[in-house]
């Protein structure tokens, strides 16, 4: 049997921003589809740097990144908008767009797909259910609670039922019972065959789900096997 | 091509606020320059139809000759007038009109007081192209002095400053054309500074570069048209009044310089051009800029 094509792989990434030093260094690391991964690391370990190659936001400054099977250094400006759709992430500030109402915000994946607004509906109306904020869909995001947001936040990302959700701290700025709550979530979807890559600073929820953990600590990647079933192929310090 | 509901929250730009007065004082100007083209257009055109078509023969006063020389001298130059091919009509002046012309000059004076010469006003058919100076040499060999005017040089000399004129006022819709496109490019790339976190959501949630753009381009079409429509209702009583106003100084020099139908029609086209290049511009420069993200 085939081996499946890892939904992200990285070898020898270097990451600068400008001229500064290098914020990571030589990351290597593979990740299966469907598996769950926590990204652990002090503050200014390259966290979020990492997630921002993994969604998109930058390119490396070296070594190959491959997301579904593209060469990210190669791929041209309209090959990305493709790729981002089948990526999810949910931001530590959520980044909702507080001029627009719950639903909306929600939307958001649909819409810049060129989804039918019938669709558009039925689907988002069935997300908010899920997360439990129907009752709040016209509500806009000043007016939500931190946990709400939150759940906004997941729903926009997973609306379209990407195959790699990726999330920066998202029991950070909730209480432990809402943190527990929303990883049972992120287990729910990965469950449902979505890789899932979540970087926190919760090392008590870390060990006690068990999942493969990437620790990076100055700019330097290692990885270790969690107490569930090991999911990433391949890996280097 | 454009969307009304938007993912940016464009109409909260201070900037935005601005841009329809920006827009309508353009417009605004572009219309009286644009009116200026169309004006001056119709008026040269209407002096060198009517002009062309016109003569004027002069017969020397001579005070020494007596009524009966001077009755026979008409007589022969109203032979000569008619019998050239092209002439449709040709009529005397009369005295008091000869005065009235000549009254800036001499102020009111009697006919006794000056010697007038003869003037008579001669209408041509242009498709016959009649030769004034074959005229003239007929005139001159039986009528010593007699002179024919067909207004060429004073006319070559007015279109001239009237098409320098058209091209000064196409010059200042040019710069204005200029100056509204650096103007929604400036506010453009300021609405793409002040939304940057939004945009980045937008693509990072996989929106292409064409759906960001839709959007400034969206707005700015809508703020192009109100400016346009805001600067065409001035405009248009600021030209009723100008016209008025030549209405009252035609009567002596001028001919009719009322602006056509056809220019009224393309004043009615401006507020759509400013929202036509509003729209692109802004266009242009999201796609241009964002091109610079990853």
């Amino acid at each position: 049997m085939e081996p499946k094509t890892p939904i992200a792989r990285f070898e020898n990434v270097g990451l600068r921003y400008g001229l500064g030093p290098e914020v990571l260094q030589d990351i290597t690391f593979s990740l299966k589809p469907g598996s769950f991964h926590f990204l652990v690391g002090p503050s200014g370990a390259g966290k979020s740097s990492l997630l921002k190659l993994m969604y998109l936001a930058m390119r490396p400054s070296r070594g190959l990144v491959h997301l579904f099977g593209h060469d990210i250094q190669t791929a041209s400006r309209d090959q990305l908008p493709a790729l981002r759709r089948s990526i999810g992430v949910v931001f530590q500030d959520y980044r909702l767009l507080d001029h627009l109402s719950t639903f909306d915000n929600v939307a958001l994946p649909l819409r810049v797909a060129n989804v039918k607004e019938q669709d558009i509906k039925r689907h988002v109306e069935e997300l908010l259910a899920w997360v439990g904020l129907k009752d709040h869909m016209h509500a806009r995001p000043p007016t939500l609670s931190g946990g709400q947001k939150q759940r906004v936040s997941i729903a926009r990302a997973v609306i379209s039922r990407p195959k790699l959700l990726m999330a920066d701290e998202p029991t950070g700025n909730v209480d432990d019972r809402m943190g527990f709550r929303l990883m049972h979530l992120f287990d729910e979807l990965n469950k449902l065959g979505t890789t899932i890559v979540v970087a926190t600073h919760n090392e008590a929820m870390v060990n006690q789900l068990g999942h493969p953990v990437m620790r990076l600590d100055n700019g330097s990647l290692k990885v270790t096997q969690g107490t569930r079933a090991a999911s990433i192929l391949g890996s280097q310090a | 091509m454009f969307s009304r509901r938007t993912d940016l929250p464009l109409d909260k730009d201070p900037l935005s606020r601005f841009l329809p007065w920006l827009i309508a004082f353009m417009v605004y100007l572009a219309a009286l320059a644009q009116a200026g083209v169309v004006g001056m257009d119709a008026l040269a055109q209407r002096w060198d139809t009517g002009m062309a078509a016109t003569l004027t023969v002069q017969i020397p006063a001579d005070p020494e000759a007596g009524a009966a020389t001077n009755a026979r001298q008409l007589q022969i130059a109203m032979n000569l007038i008619s019998e050239s091919s092209g002439v449709l009509t040709a009529s005397v002046i009369s005295e008091d009109k000869v005065l009235k012309l000549l009254s800036p000059w001499l102020g009111l004076v009697e006919a006794a007081d000056v010697p007038l010469p003869i003037l008579i006003d001669v209408e041509t058919d242009p498709s016959l192209d009649l030769d004034a100076r074959v005229l003239q040499q007929k005139l001159a060999q039986r009528i010593p002095g007699a002179q024919v005017d067909d207004h060429g040089v004073w006319l070559a000399r007015l279109i001239e400053m009237v098409r320098t004129l058209e091209a000064l006022a196409g010059g200042v819709l040019l710069f204005i054309l200029l100056s509204a496109t650096g103007t929604v490019m400036f506010t453009t790339r300021t609405g793409l500074t002040v939304h940057a976190e939004a945009i980045e959501v937008l693509h990072i949630t996989g929106a292409h570069d064409r759906y960001i753009a839709k959007q400034f381009a969206g707005r700015a079409v809508a703020l192009g048209l109100k400016g346009g429509l805001y600067g065409i209702s001035l405009a248009i009583p600021t030209l009723l009044v100008l016209g008025h106003m030549a209405g009252r100084m035609e009567a002596g020099l001028l001919p009719d310089i009322q602006l056509p139908l056809l220019g009224w029609a393309s004043l009615a086209l401006l507020p759509m051009l400013s929202a036509l290049v509003a729209g692109m511009t802004a266009r242009r420069t999201v796609m241009r800029n964002l091109r610079r993200m990853l």
